[in-house]
């Protein structure tokens, strides 16, 4: 009897966070891919017709904010690197005892909702608003200059809005690096910024490769922050499906380009991987 | 096994070389750093000189500063105060990386990315050796420490002996001047630990570098070095031989840490040529090598080892120190027997008495005994 419980327990565990994704993860899936091969409309309610032509139209129509939406991901993701990399570093290696509360302040913005903080963004980088318009006043910038609407704006609110997903892998890679392999290197003649570039750099990429997994997807996915820090020509993808769904209500179209760019970053991801050797990268990991 | 040679200026004798300049020389050390607020002396004027070549310890309980000194020899700490130098220059503002001495961590600090190879070409490769060179060496000394054929192993895939020797190659390979080593076996199982204990003696033989070992562990020490220094909260409490530090502990501290002793204390009653006589009970008397500097009346803090003492029934004869007490444990040990022994003023004496004719013990728990000793065994401590 206590065998039969013994093996059934993982089960028992398992069930309650499989029922919840079962019913909220894997049933709108199949809803979502079976509407992408539907065809109809709003008013004469869809029929399965196995319709693959929502993915073409959707490629034809929307390939411009798809690029645009990698791009931007992309840029985003380099960004975050840049500016994450010496936060996590720092945080990592001179924050003593007070690397608890640096990391709290490095999530404090995110008691904040993700709109909320968005629009902040907006106020604060609006065309005469409290940082341009004092720029402008003394003439240190033309009066025509803007922020608002350009891809920068996209892209900055981007990194901003995603950057804690970034140090914290980061830093909990730096962080678990024994300091005394650090001193090992240094004791074998290697410079301060050898140091680095053989030891603290590979011992660090797992973190910088989970980083990039969990900011770039929902970077290329977003449509808050083109939507309230872009313009028309910032358009990404994310907006497309948005406005299909909500204002065209489109559904097959909405669903078919969702998939399309789930497929699209799944085969990056996989690309991305390979590229790093996943193998070294978690050899490392589960240290 | 293959020779290895050792780096320019190394002595070939494993012995102190007096007269040399010294290899490593700390003098008058002081670190001092900050803890939640409060300044903690850690080193506290350490001064000594190591010899070329020589396989020398530093001994000591935990939070001595054995480590802290051997950090400030490595360059990973700046004295507060004092100077370090090595083969007479002063190195004390040279960093680490600058430094012809090579150091083995404790809990080993390999390159966890990095197999067996490039753990132990590291060094090397960044001095600029030349490829073919480094490949001479690295397979050399892979063969000197019995890892040949496990160059592209990870660490994470080695026992803890292997890793401890991949350490060690990756010290060793550079041909350092002098190689460090911070407890190196604290991690291993105690076979292994002595096996390791005789290979380091050997391959320190066999390369002839000043090997500067820190280690808690008295025996490990003793048996290795050429000469120990014992440390206790920031001093050298003595710096001697092995058989030195054993047979004459300079002081309590000394006495309690390496071994078994048994800490007695006494008045000296007179002084009778070169032996102090002391009185401890009626029938009891102590008899210490006086040295000159001990007078009628002084208390003295004396040490015996168990080893040193004659356990029997009768009073024994002759000039001896003898004791009267009551046995009050005995412990079967195999190769010998321990007694403990209490004296009259309740201070205990600890007895080893070799299992060498039979196996009959001498006296039973109660038993009255009478213990004896030469006077030379028995030693004053400051």
């Amino acid at each position: 009897m206590s065998r039969l419980r013994a093996a059934l327990t993982p089960y028992a565990l398992i069930f309650p966070g499989g029922l919840w994704l079962a019913i909220f993860f894997v049933i709108p899936m199949i809803v979502m891919l079976s509407l992408s091969l539907q065809s109809g409309s709003v008013e004469d309610g869809y029929a399965f017709t196995f319709n693959w032509h929502s993915y073409a139209d959707g490629l034809a129509n929307y390939h411009d904010q798809i690029i645009r939406s990698l791009l931007y991901g992309l840029a985003a993701t380099l960004l975050q690197i840049i500016l994450g990399f010496p936060v996590a570093y720092w945080i990592a290696f001179k924050g003593g005892n007070r690397k608890s509360v640096y990391l709290f302040l490095m999530l404090l913005p995110f008691l904040v909702s993700f709109v909320l903080r968005t629009i902040s963004w907006q106020f604060l980088l609006s065309d005469n608003g409290i940082l341009l318009g004092p720029l402008k006043d003394i003439g240190l910038l033309p009066d025509g200059f803007r922020v608002l609407a350009t891809p920068f704006a996209v892209i900055a609110g981007l990194a901003y809005n995603f950057l804690p997903f970034m140090v914290l892998p980061m830093y909990v890679a730096l962080e678990r690096i024994d300091p005394r392999v650090l001193e090992a290197a240094q004791d074998l003649y290697a410079s301060r910024f050898q140091t680095f570039l053989r030891v603290v750099l590979p011992l660090s990429l797992p973190g910088v490769f989970a980083g990039v997994l969990m900011t770039f997807v929902p970077a290329t996915s977003d449509y808050v922050n083109a939507s309230v820090l872009g313009g028309t020509n910032t358009t990404m993808i994310g907006n497309v499906i948005q406005n299909q769904y909500l204002v065209t209500q489109d559904y097959p179209t909405a669903s078919a380009l969702s998939f399309t760019l789930m497929a699209l970053l799944l085969v990056g991801i996989f690309a991305y991987a390979r590229a790093l050797g996943t193998e070294d990268v978690l050899e490392v990991a589960a240290r | 096994m293959t020779e290895i040679q050792a780096g320019p200026g190394a002595a070939v004798s494993a012995a102190p070389v007096s007269g040399d300049v010294p290899a490593i020389e700390l003098d008058n050390v002081v670190k001092e750093y900050v803890s939640h607020g409060e300044v903690v002396r850690a080193v506290k004027g350490v001064s000594l000189a190591i010899a070329e070549g020589e396989f020398f310890s530093l001994l000591g309980p935990s939070g001595c500063g054995k480590t802290t000194s051997m950090r400030m020899i490595a360059g990973f700490e700046d004295p507060t105060q004092g100077v370090v130098r090595l083969h007479g220059e002063d190195v004390t503002n040279v960093p680490p990386n600058k430094r012809d001495i090579n150091m083995v961590f404790q809990s080993y600090a390999l390159f966890p990315h990095m197999n067996v190879w490039d753990n132990v070409a590291f060094g090397l490769k960044r001095k600029k050796v030349p490829d073919a060179e480094i490949k001479r060496r690295v397979g050399e000394i892979l063969e000197v420490v019995d890892l040949t054929g496990r160059e592209k192993r990870r660490p994470k895939e080695m026992s803890g002996g292997q890793q401890q020797r991949v350490a060690l190659a990756r010290a060793l390979v550079n041909r350092p001047r002098a190689l460090l080593l911070d407890e190196p076996l604290g991690a291993l199982d105690l076979k292994l630990r002595q096996a390791m204990q005789i290979e380091l003696k050997r391959i320190q033989r066999e390369v002839g570098i000043t090997f500067v070992y820190v280690t808690h562990d008295q025996s490990e020490a003793l048996t290795m070095s050429d000469r120990i220094a014992v440390m206790n909260d920031g001093l050298v409490e003595q710096l001697a031989e092995p058989r030195e530090i054993y047979e004459r502990p300079a002081s309590k501290f000394v006495a309690g840490f390496i071994g078994t002793s048994n800490l007695l204390s006494g008045t000296v009653q007179q002084v009778a040529g070169d032996t102090a006589v002391l009185a401890l009970g009626a029938s009891d008397r102590i008899l210490v090598p006086a040295d000159g500097a001990l007078s009628t009346g002084a208390t003295v803090d004396l040490t015996v080892r168990p080893e040193k003492i004659k356990i029997a029934k009768e009073q024994p004869e002759g000039d001896l120190s003898v004791v009267r007490g009551t046995v009050a444990e005995v412990v079967y040990l195999g190769t010998y027997n321990s007694y403990v022994v209490v004296l009259g003023d309740g201070a205990e004496i600890t007895v080893f008495e070799q299992n060498a004719h039979d196996s009959t013990i001498t006296a039973e728990r109660g038993d009255t005994v009478w213990l004896s000793w030469q006077p030379w065994h028995s030693y004053a401590l400051r």
